[in-house]
């Protein structure tokens, strides 16, 4: 029963980790807090939605296609609401604001277009057998998270480390100015943040969709205050600290489902964040960012 | 009161009070705004309010003069909890563990009996006349004008502006934003109670997301340089919807690219008035 648990927990905690991963990078290189963000987590579950049930797409197709999608969509919202405002160097709390108003409209947009209800994804786009190994039952669709949010975090990885363009973008987030002096294209790298982030959301809805079975407008909004929380826990744009923080909190919320009450998990979550507020404020791994004049 | 006033009162009593509440919302905003920090918990704060008071009348049957001010209790001390840790750092963290706080009050009113859970709690009796709710909103529009024009208020438009250079000419900027935050919780809170013990009704979805964006959507159309503006911003984003019915199904969309548009491109609002102050 606790193994299975602590499996269930990790593979949830790897979506959570995925997601937040796009959120503190965009955070670390453009110095956002992209409020946005969300909203490419349910642009990417709806894409492959009509993929899948409308074009017949098959979900190892799908998946790399809304995760593209919901990256071109992050990169056309960021020129549209931010790039002005990083041009002339802005203060932090006027970009979080535009893309709260951008959120607001986009979530009520998409919802009076295509309604609120909840969505399935249709039968049979994902296999419905279970692997069984000892007394731990993994479904495909748990499979499929672990192969692809190992990929992925292993492919950013590569490019952050291995090329020049990660190292492009590495510099941009320690010094955009320095970086700009030494030729680096800073507008273009902004771009490409963009798009990794919302491929990271993309992909993090289609596996949360697949998870669950449901998919609606606002999923990405209550997927907020994880993210939120796996953020601050991880320190503000540590990548490291994301995914350690996201598996924590996958892990937390399934015993707290399965000890205590499922409409807790909310609130845990959340008593975390606070607590790690008062106690740690620049995250577990973090260096100290209190304010001093 | 002639009785063509009575009537007119009568039938729009709905918006009338809408008025009157959005305004003391559009105040809680407008405080936090004015001392140069974000915060989105003015929902929050107002459903801890509204839920709270609503108990006290339900339950506990006390006298809505009781009430009303103990309705500021929950929200302030909700707002210590995360403005103690939050306020000592840079101003994202208090608008993300203030969104965090809309959130999980939502799911914690879904799934706690006591509150009625997606049904929320209804048959709160009507106990809050509309001299209650305007009265209370000038009395606010008074005090924070007051306050605006006093040595405090410079003090906050100096560390709206600049809070380094604020702190190292002495405004205690610490404890302007915590009071900030504290005078926001209590006109949320406030503007909750009286929203329940006039609409009989209250459920969860009322102090999500989006309520929480339309309060800042409020406070932007007006701009911030006096109470007054974000007031009439209130005013003008709750009659839009009523006077031009097409809008009602896109007044989110609407609201929400008000802020999009304020922020690149009106940075001082739709009232870029300023508060007159003699040269100190």
């Amino acid at each position: 029963m606790i193994a299975q648990q602590l499996v269930n927990g990790v593979l949830l905690g790897a979506t959570y980790a995925l997601f937040a991963l796009g959120f503190t990078l965009m955070f670390g290189v453009l110095r956002v807090i992209n409020l946005t963000y969300g909203f490419y987590f349910s642009a990417g579950a709806l894409v492959a939605l009509w993929l899948t049930r409308s074009l017949g797409w098959p979900i190892w197709a799908a998946l790399p296609g809304a995760a593209v999608t919901a990256g071109g969509l992050a990169v056309v919202l960021d020129w549209l609401l931010l790039s002005r405002l990083r041009r002339i160097q802005a203060p932090e709390l006027s970009s979080l604001m535009v893309t709260l108003g951008g959120v607001l409209a986009l979530y009520s947009a998409l919802t009076s277009w295509l309604g609120p209800d909840i969505r399935r994804l249709p039968p049979g786009v994902i296999s419905s057998d279970a692997f069984e190994v000892g007394s731990i039952r993994i479904t495909a669709a748990q499979l499929l998270i672990l192969g692809a949010t190992t990929v992925l975090v292993a492919a950013l990885v590569a490019l952050m480390r291995g090329t020049r363009l990660g190292l492009a973008i590495r510099a941009m987030a320690e010094k955009p100015d320095a970086a700009q002096l030494m030729g680096i294209n800073t507008a273009r790298a902004a771009a490409t943040v963009s798009f990794l982030s919302g491929c990271l959301a993309g992909a993090g809805g289609v596996l949360i969709g697949l998870n669950f079975n449901a998919i609606h407008p606002y999923m990405g909004e209550t997927m907020m205050l994880r993210g939120f929380v796996v953020i601050i826990v991880g320190g503000l744009g540590d990548i490291r600290g994301a995914l350690l923080a996201g598996l924590a909190l996958g892990v937390i919320e399934v015993l707290t489902a399965g000890y205590l009450s499922s409409g807790l998990k909310e609130a845990v979550a959340f008593l975390i964040l606070v607590a790690v507020l008062w106690t740690r404020p620049a995250g577990l791994f973090g260096r100290a960012v209190i304010r001093r004049a | 009161m002639p009785p063509w006033l009575d009537d007119l009162l009568w039938t729009y009593q709905n918006l009338v009070h809408a008025l009157g509440v959005n305004g003391l919302l559009a105040l809680s905003m407008y405080v936090v705004l004015a001392v140069g920090q974000l915060s989105l918990g003015q929902a929050a704060f107002m459903g801890l309010g509204a839920y709270s008071s609503a108990l006290m009348t339900l339950k506990l049957k006390l006298p809505f003069l009781a009430v009303l001010p103990l309705s500021a209790v929950v929200p302030v001390l909700f707002a210590l909890a995360i403005g103690v840790p939050t306020l000592r750092l840079s101003g994202v963290y208090l608008a993300i563990a203030t969104i965090g706080l809309g959130e999980v009050l939502r799911a914690a009113y879904l799934n706690t009996d006591l509150l009625g859970g997606a049904l929320g709690l209804s048959g709160i009796p009507e106990r809050a006349e509309t001299w209650m709710i305007y009265g209370l909103l000038a009395l606010a529009i008074l005090a924070l004008w007051m306050v605006g024009r006093s040595r405090i208020g410079r003090g906050m438009e100096a560390m709206r502006e600049d809070e380094t250079a604020a702190q190292v000419m002495g405004v205690p900027v610490r404890r302007y934003k915590m009071g900030a935050l504290l005078a926001s919780a209590v006109l949320a809170g406030v503007a909750g109670c009286l929203s329940a013990h006039v609409s009989s009704f209250i459920s969860p979805g009322e102090y999500g997301f989006e309520p929480a964006v339309t309060i800042l959507s409020y406070a932007l159309l007006g701009g911030i340089g006096t109470p007054l503006a974000p007031v009439l911003g209130a005013w003008v984003l709750t009659l839009l919807p009523e006077l031009l019915r097409g809008i009602s199904d896109v007044r989110l969309v609407v609201n929400g690219l008000i802020i999009v548009v304020a922020v690149l491109f009106l940075p001082n609002g739709l009232l870029a008035l300023r508060m007159k102050r003699r040269a100190a």
